[in-house]
């Protein structure tokens, strides 16, 4: 069930983001949703793409890529969603690792991403709660 | 399988080898002052004569040579013999500023080619071997010397040369080269390169490697051993002594025993250039006792070994000595602190990073500056941003550790340091302390 995301090495200088988003870009690729984290030497570019494969070919040629599975919720664009969904991880005893969200317009809904260790365990305690969790097929679907 | 190349001389007995330099240091320094005016007046200048040689216990009356005087004698002031009687010239880079060049006579190149087959067959070459040499070939000493010592041994050659990656893989793969001669850092290239096209190291022919002409360590030999699945023995040489094969490395991999029937070795205080009894850390200085164009007596390396003449498994009796700790003029003084550029592999390779590294030097405000860059390794890599500063906290860890001081870190993506196919640039100083 989980989303497919993924991350990049980045150099910590100028211009190096602009040059990832212009490869994926070159090849014809859709960017979903996207965090940085970042310390003073180096930087993490995760990212939900429209094609998986050809993103990690394209910028697989210049950094180091990583494919890790991921939770993404989808819920009501509403002051509460977020809270009610975190209860269920808390009371589940789920511990995330770090989190992003985006929201689409024409949907109405908003979207968080949950890099969780147990990805199983999590997607079946928030289905339980009828949560819905998406698939990589549902975001080759999205927008 | 043939053990040695030339057995009576390789194994021969302590006395045999004194014998021998005994009557060939005297037949040299007397050449050497009848044909080279610039060392005679060294001589003469130190009081000197030929006949106060009389054994190569004598030698050291003589004055020192180093890369200053091979500059101030350049290009012809050096020379044993007329040019008509030379046959081929070589040169460094020029990478310190200072090119060398040295002239050889046919003997001379027969002399060298038989010490690089000794290290051929030392690494277990026989003339059922295909040998690729991926050495430069041209003024560059390693791919000739390589090259003529793998005809000797009757090796099948493969005269590569440097670079064209796909090309040196393609001919290793369809030739089934069975012994690689290159530096250290295209080993290591090679290795990934091969793993990059889906190769397992068992799916090459290759058994042995011969690398030199760069410094690298025990922890690089285990690295590159595993990517390629062969054992690899370092070689040592210069330009100003002949090239490859003035010292090479046996089955034992415990240090390069020296060709001394041809090369007389000493290890000196850099200090005072007191000559240092044998085990103890200096200079390595190297007599040439029978070359014709380009005869050095004396000729300080600036590399630091050690020298042992402990008993060597494979029974070769020729002294052995230590792969350079440093160079006198590698090592960088870095706050004060004597920095070596094999410290920092040292640390890389033992926390899995690749050798590929580059140190940049610098003085802002009157206080250096110290930043390594590092290829950081695609196995490592995490999207976790806690496991990722916890391996760049280990790496400062064991920097701080080993030198001393801390070096400002920079982790690169793969394959992003420059790396030449020859000689890698492991030190880029933009300080101008001398000028």
């Amino acid at each position: 069930m989980a989303i497919t995301q993924l991350s990049a090495f980045l150099e910590n200088t100028p211009g190096t983001l602009c040059s990832a988003v212009e490869v994926i870009t070159e090849a014809g690729v859709n960017i979903r949703a996207l965090s940085v984290a970042e310390t003073k030497s180096f930087g993490i570019l995760r990212i939900i793409v429209s094609d998986i494969e050809k993103t990690k070919e394209a910028l697989g040629q210049y950094t180091i890529i990583k494919e890790t599975p991921v939770v993404v919720v989808k819920m009501n664009d509403q002051a509460g969603s977020l809270k009610m969904i975190l209860d269920v991880l808390k009371k589940a005893d789920v511990n995330i690792e770090y989190v992003y969200a985006f929201t689409a317009a024409i949907h109405g809904s908003a979207y968080v991403v949950f890099r969780v260790d147990d990805v199983e365990g999590a997607e079946k305690i928030l289905g339980q709660n009828g949560i819905k969790t998406l698939s990589d097929d549902d975001m080759a679907d999205f927008l | 399988m043939k053990k040695y190349y030339q057995p009576e001389i390789e194994t021969a007995s302590r006395e045999d080898i004194i014998k021998i330099q005994n009557e060939k240091i005297v037949k040299q320094v007397q050449h050497v002052y009848d044909c080279v005016p610039y060392y005679r007046n060294l001589m003469d200048q130190k009081g000197v004569r030929p006949e106060d040689i009389r054994s190569i216990e004598d030698i050291k009356k003589l004055p020192f040579l180093t890369k200053d005087d091979l500059r101030d004698s350049y290009p012809h002031g050096l020379l044993g013999t007329d040019l008509k009687n030379c046959v081929r010239i070589h040169s460094t880079s020029g990478t310190t500023g200072k090119r060398v060049v040295a002239f050889y006579t046919q003997k001379d190149v027969d002399m060298w080619e038989e010490c690089c087959a000794r290290a051929i067959v030392a690494a277990g070459g026989t003339d059922e071997d295909i040998c690729q040499v991926c050495y430069g070939y041209g003024l560059f000493t390693g791919g000739f010397g390589l090259h003529g010592g793998s005809h000797k041994v009757g090796c099948l050659t493969l005269p590569m040369s440097s670079g064209n990656t796909d090309r040196q893989i393609q001919f290793m793969m369809d030739m089934g080269a069975t012994i690689l001669c290159c530096t250290p850092s295209y080993a290591a290239y090679i290795g990934e390169s091969l793993a990059e096209r889906g190769y397992k190291p068992e799916d090459n022919k290759l058994k042995a490697g011969i690398f030199g002409a760069e410094p690298w360590t025990e922890e690089m030999r285990r690295s590159i051993e595993k990517s390629l699945g062969i054992k690899a023995y370092d070689i040592y040489g210069l330009t100003e002594i002949s090239g490859p094969g003035v010292a090479y490395e046996c089955q034992a991999q415990k240090g390069m025993h020296i060709n001394e029937d041809h090369f007389y070795v000493e290890v000196i205080n850099p200090e005072t250039g007191e000559v240092l009894p044998e085990g103890e850390k200096g200079e390595l200085v190297f007599t040439s006792l029978d070359k014709e164009g380009f005869p050095l007596l004396r000729y300080r390396t600036k590399d630091i070994c050690i020298l042992s003449r402990d008993k060597c498994p494979c029974g070769r009796t020729h002294v052995r000595m230590t792969k350079p700790l440093g160079r006198s003029d590698d090592m960088m003084v870095i706050r004060g602190v004597n920095v070596f550029p094999s410290q920092i592999e040292t640390v890389l390779l033992n926390a899995g990073y690749t050798p590929n590294y580059q140190i940049v030097v610098d003085r802002v405000n009157n206080t250096d500056t110290f930043d390594v860059f590092i290829e950081f390794p695609k196995e490592m890599f995490s999207d976790k941003i806690s496991e990722m500063q916890k391996r760049e906290q280990d790496l400062k860890t064991a920097m701080k550790s080993m030198l001393g001081i801390s070096p400002k870190i920079h982790l690169m993506a793969p394959k992003t340091i420059q790396r030449s196919e020859g000689k890698a640039v492991r030190v880029v100083d933009k300080r101008k302390l001398h000028e």
